[in-house]
């Protein structure tokens, strides 16, 4: 039988604050073992939360860009479980009155088309720690890192709008897009800053009401989370085309084997049993504040989009590339202020600057600024060096991160721009190869390659290839 | 009875409580004796009375996002019942 998916995400964002959400620990990546951690985060006894203001107001932030509704109060809950890496043997999150429900986000489909995705609810909570299982020793034991306990993580819950592969990818993508416009998470899927959970069921073609669903946990990138997508989508269409029934459960992603297997869960865990956190006060959010907020929201991808199409005359396939990324974004305007050539921009940072990255990495990261890339267009616009050698220069910059400037002269690249020389070059060539020589005054077209090559190496590449197109035709045509 | 003996098993599981079968009782007991109390508030119409979820009537205790020194990891795993520097250490839980 033919089945449509039903899908849903939720996606986990580990927020920028500095400190935790609630307490004044470091919230950073990395770190030596436990050494961001404290009373609060601890969960020792006699301790009391204070809520992270900025962690709220990053929250507020990407449910206004939601476009969600936001109560007058919002109310913290216990989450209980046992499990090592929760201290306290709860998790503060919100349940009842979370910060956000009912909002959407447009997703971009193939031949142009839309799609809304609703979101269900947006809610703020405390991340857990880290257990490692270690294999090696008598006894098999877990170990314990509680640095990551108490980071501020933001849960959006989308509704199940998603219905297959592609829209699940989309979804993803731009979720994170968003949320890097908005400044509120590094989103470094590696590092776990960005965490997506799948819930999937499967319903015949044609039917509305929804099928068993099944929660997938572990998935760790997005690739991830559509390799198990499709294996769910063929274990539950076997379940079901043999007669059978899909369980509800939770399950974890083996990403080495490429599978989903059960969590093996003791008998009624999944009773949380929520209650609101007597220790933390509810929030009451001003309309004033939110609408503050919500004026000071920068502007989005698709704004931006349109904006470099228009300021920039460029074309739409490049405006969307540059825009994809807040920070490739910023880079490409901050060229243009220093340089008005916006394509020749473009044009650089698409083919030479993208492609250095990888995922989780960030042009940032890289040792070119704009300044570098405005110095070499420069450079190639005066004839300085010609655009082979700003490929050289480019790779340089990439290792060292000198000007461009500086590369040319330090490695004699200058442009040979001495007719003369190149004139001595072309007449040396031709005495060298009379046989193409001969070919091309032939009118074969393609021996010209050969010499303008054989004069380029001579100039250690630095003329300028279409004077030297120029001076073998006129030597040897006439 | 309002609660019976598998469900107090089940919140005691739910606990980490060992409880023996004449432990089950007692608590099976006491925690009917709670409840039975309890339903008595249910008499009560608060059809109109927003539910409250705190007691003191005030909201938005916040707190600028600012770091302070933590514990050291030495400090930190000072208490532990086992570590393994600078770990804690617990007996094996696998998902």
């Amino acid at each position: 039988m033919k089945y449509e998916p039903v899908i849903g995400l939720e996606t986990h964002v580990e927020l920028a604050s500095k400190s935790k959400v609630f307490c004044r620990c470091k919230a950073e990546f990395g770190g030596q073992p436990n050494s961001y951690v404290c009373p609060v985060c601890l969960g020792l006894p006699g301790t009391l939360p204070v809520l992270n203001k900025i962690s709220m107001e990053m929250s507020l932030i990407v449910a206004l860009a939601l476009h969600c509704d936001i109560p007058e109060v919002t109310i913290f809950d216990r989450k209980n479980y046992y499990y090592p890496d929760l201290p306290k043997n709860y998790q503060i999150s919100q349940e009842y009155c979370p910060l956000a429900r009912n909002g959407r986000l447009t997703i971009q489909l193939k031949d142009e088309r839309e799609k809304e995705i609703g979101i269900h609810n947006i809610h703020l909570e405390e991340d857990a720690g880290k257990n490692f299982h270690s294999t090696g020793g008598k006894q098999p034991t877990t170990l314990v890192d509680l640095n990551r306990a108490g980071t501020s993580l933001l849960e959006i819950v989308s509704q199940p709008d998603l219905r297959n592969a592609e829209e699940t990818e989309a979804f993803m993508q731009t979720v994170r897009c968003l949320l890097r416009y908005l400044e509120v998470s590094d989103c470094k899927m590696q590092e776990g800053s960005l965490r997506f959970e799948l819930n999937i069921s499967l319903r015949p073609c044609g039917v509305q009401e929804y099928g068993t669903k099944v929660e997938v946990k572990n998935v760790g990138s997005v690739k991830a989370v559509l390799r198990a997508l499709d294996y769910e989508m063929a274990r539950q269409a076997e379940i079901l085309d043999e007669g059978g029934r899909v369980v509800q459960e939770t399950r974890l992603w083996d990403d080495t084997r490429g599978e989903t297997r059960p969590m093996r869960v003791k008998e009624g865990a999944k009773d949380y049993r929520y209650f609101p956190e007597p220790d933390l006060l509810p929030v009451r959010l001003e309309r004033e504040y939110l609408d503050a907020l919500k004026n000071r929201l920068p502007e989005l991808r698709d704004a931006k989009c349109r904006r470099f199409i228009e300021t920039y005359q460029i074309p739409p396939y490049d405006a969307g590339v540059l825009a994809a990324d807040k920070t490739v974004a910023d880079f490409f305007e901050e060229c243009c202020r220093l340089h008005a050539a916006p394509k020749t921009f473009s044009n650089w940072i698409m083919v030479h600057i993208l492609r250095e990255l990888r995922e989780d990495s960030e042009i940032g990261d890289l040792p070119i600024t704009p300044q570098h890339l405005a110095e070499l267009v420069r450079l190639v616009e005066s004839d300085a060096i010609n655009s082979n050698i700003a490929k050289k220069v480019i790779t340089e910059m990439m290792k060292t991160g000198n000007m461009p400037a500086d590369i040319v002269k330090e490695k004699g690249l200058e442009a040979v721009s001495d007719s003369g020389e190149i004139e001595q070059f072309v007449e040396e060539t031709i005495a060298e190869n009379p046989g193409p020589a001969e070919e091309f005054k032939d009118g074969k077209d393609k021996a010209m390659n050969f010499l303008l090559g054989q004069v380029m190496r001579k100039s250690r590449g630095k003329a300028d290839p279409q004077l030297v197109q120029e001076l073998l035709r006129q030597k040897l045509r006439g | 009875m309002s609660i019976d003996r598998e469900e107090v098993k089940h919140i005691a599981l739910l606990s980490r409580l060992e409880l023996s079968e004449e432990e089950v009782d007692l608590y099976t007991g006491h925690l009917d004796g709670i409840l039975n109390y309890v339903e008595k508030l249910k008499s009560i119409d608060v059809s109109h009375v927003e539910p409250m979820s705190h007691a003191i009537p005030m909201f938005n205790v916040l707190r600028e996002d600012e770091i302070q020194p933590s514990l050291s990891s030495h400090e930190a795993l000072e208490n532990a019942p086992d570590r393994e520097f600078p770990y804690f250490r617990v007996p094996r839980v696998t998902e």
